[in-house]
């Protein structure tokens, strides 16, 4: 066995346990974190394949960013599962048919005999030194960049419906909002005035004593 | 070096034993003295604060207090590691390595000199990158596993701020990618030759500031350490942390602190290049300096600035950080992007080499 195929079926190894973990595993959080798991060993075979590119924004894109999210919003909810396991048993039958449906539809398609050396022949294999980098964004930005521009310009607007349906300004009646931009801007003359006053001195204590008298 | 070593452990053992056991030598040859360095960071923190603030700072322990982190690291060693009674146990302990393990990944792709790196990987701004945003777990993860409001309510903070600046720091990392024309971080540093003027730093200088400010924010550092702002959320995620799996949690910032500082002067302060490069009398005269004595200088005074903010900046209030962050630093750097484009485009500037 050589160091990479060990490498290669330690990730496999990972990523299929951490993937069946994550949709048996009772807590919402662990299915996450097992999630998390799952991605970052994908990016590891991806890594492996030669495509260093899409292995690294894998983790980037979905395990730095994505999933952080995921776990903000599964973090603050109180689940109650066995509530929501309540009633399952009545639909296995029909859930059982359901996978074997779809299982069977993809077994079709991407099954053991459309993979495998003989059908796909031996993968290439690139130099120390090729850039994996510029071999995606060369075609992306050139041959498919309407399909790339109209990509972005699809994620903006769903940026935007998203932004807009959760957006409520309230009247200031009702709540009081901060200007950031006053407060950052405020000058010391603005809270604090110097006042010129002639210095009062006080009285030493036996005279004082005698105005009291 | 390590060829030769492989080659050598090759002989007698398994193929790909060899390898693994020389992956680890170099992992151990390059986070051996990260560690080391982390733990005099922190004496120079006391020290430097304490000199700002009129104090003496550790001065017990050895020589000037020069043993101090090695009393402080027994002594946390020693303690009792307390888990709290309604604590997630396993991801109470796992949460720390989350914390360490992307901050000494990182060093991977880190080169000391020229060719001192343990992988010269072609992406590796991106590796840096996607390995710095796994970070985030170790907070999310203790603040949750503790199972208390505020360390869960620090780690919210936290996770927030850390997404937040990342998005800055990656924009600015792009604006030094189009310049350079690689991810590759000798190849960065090789296009900054020719002295002072050649750095990225000047054409970049808004560049620089931001992404250092985003590095102040990911490494939780005055004055954006409001994980653990102590007047409202006693210690932040790490409250329920005690003994050394309290102290990883501080191992872990402070080697970010100079993978930040590392990353700042090889993108933006020529890496390991002297910065009297070209002219007439100084380079003969600092000819001397090592390559690595060159890079150690500019972290330092990088590491020196962290210390330096930390004694002298109040903390930020939480919705003007993320003011700071969301308005001010992101439409900059997607500025800066534009403007570098345009000059790219018509070649432009005097720093391309």
């Amino acid at each position: 066995m050589t160091f990479e195929l060990f490498i290669f079926y330690l990730l496999t190894a990972i990523a299929t346990i951490s993937g069946l973990m994550m949709i048996t595993i009772k807590n919402p959080v662990k299915a996450a974190l097992w999630l998390i798991l799952a991605f970052i060993a994908t990016a590891g075979v991806w890594i492996m394949a030669q495509a260093e590119f899409l292995g690294l924004v894998l983790i980037l894109v979905y395990v730095g960013a994505l999933m952080v999210l995921f776990l903000f919003v599964v973090m603050m909810l109180d689940i109650n599962i066995s509530i929501l396991k309540d009633g399952f048993t009545p639909y296995l039958p029909l859930g059982v048919m359901a996978s074997i449906a779809i299982f069977s539809m993809m077994y079709l398609v991407v099954g053991p005999e459309h993979f495998g050396i003989e059908v796909t022949g031996e993968p290439m294999n690139n130099a120390a030194n090729y850039n994996n980098t510029k071999s995606i964004a060369i075609p992306l930005y050139t041959t498919h960049v309407y399909a790339f521009v109209l990509a972005a310009v699809l994620l903006l607007l769903g940026i935007v419906a998203a932004i807009s349906l959760t957006l409520r300004r309230r009247p200031t009646t009702e709540v009081l909002y901060q200007n950031v931009n006053k407060q950052v801007n405020t000058l010391a003359a603005d809270r604090f005035r110097m006042v010129k006053m002639a210095s009062v001195v006080e009285k030493d204590l036996p005279s004082k004593e005698e105005d009291e008298k | 070096m390590f060829e030769t070593l492989q080659a050598f452990l090759s002989t007698f053992l398994f193929e790909w034993l060899a390898i693994l056991m020389t992956l680890v030598i170099q992992a151990v040859a390059v986070v051996l003295p990260i560690m080391l360095v982390v733990a005099w960071l922190t004496y120079a923190e006391r020290k430097v604060i304490g000199y700002m603030q009129a104090r003496m700072g550790p001065n017990r322990v050895g020589y000037f207090g020069l043993m101090q982190p090695i009393a402080d690291a027994i002594k946390l060693m020693n303690k009792e590691i307390i888990f709290p009674d309604q604590a997630n146990k396993f991801l109470f302990i796992i949460a720390p390595v989350l914390a360490i393990a992307p901050a000494v990944a990182a060093w991977a792709v880190i080169p000391f000199a020229d060719g001192m790196v343990v992988t010269d990987l072609n992406a590796g701004v991106l590796y840096i990158l996607a390995v710095s945003s796994i970070l985030v777990y170790g907070v999310i993860i203790a603040g949750w596993a503790s199972n208390s409001k505020y360390a869960f309510l620090g780690a919210m903070r936290g996770a927030a701020q850390k997404i937040s600046y990342e998005i800055a720091m990656g924009f600015a990392l792009v604006t030094v990618l189009m310049i350079a024309g690689s991810m590759n971080l000798t190849e960065i540093v090789k296009g900054q030759q020719g002295g002072i003027f050649n750095w990225y730093l000047l054409p970049l200088l808004p560049m620089f500031f931001v992404y250092f400010i985003s590095g102040l924010a990911e490494t939780n550092r005055t004055p954006f350490d409001v994980v653990e702002g102590e007047a409202e959320i006693v210690a932040g995620f790490h409250v329920d942390y005690s003994g050394m799996t309290f102290g990883i949690f501080m191992l872990a910032e402070y080697a970010m602190m100079i993978l930040i500082s590392f990353m700042t002067s090889i993108m933006f302060l020529g890496g390991w290049l002297s910065p009297f490069e070209g002219i007439p009398y100084l380079e003969a005269a600092f000819a001397w300096v090592p390559q690595l004595g060159w890079l150690a200088f500019k972290v330092s005074f990088l590491l020196f600035v962290f210390i330096w903010l930390r004694a002298t900046f109040p903390r930020y209030r939480y919705d003007q950080l993320m003011r700071l962050g969301w308005k001010v630093l992101i439409p900059v750097t997607i500025l800066w992007v534009f403007v570098v484009g345009v000059m790219k485009y018509f070649d432009f500037g005097p720093w391309f080499n």
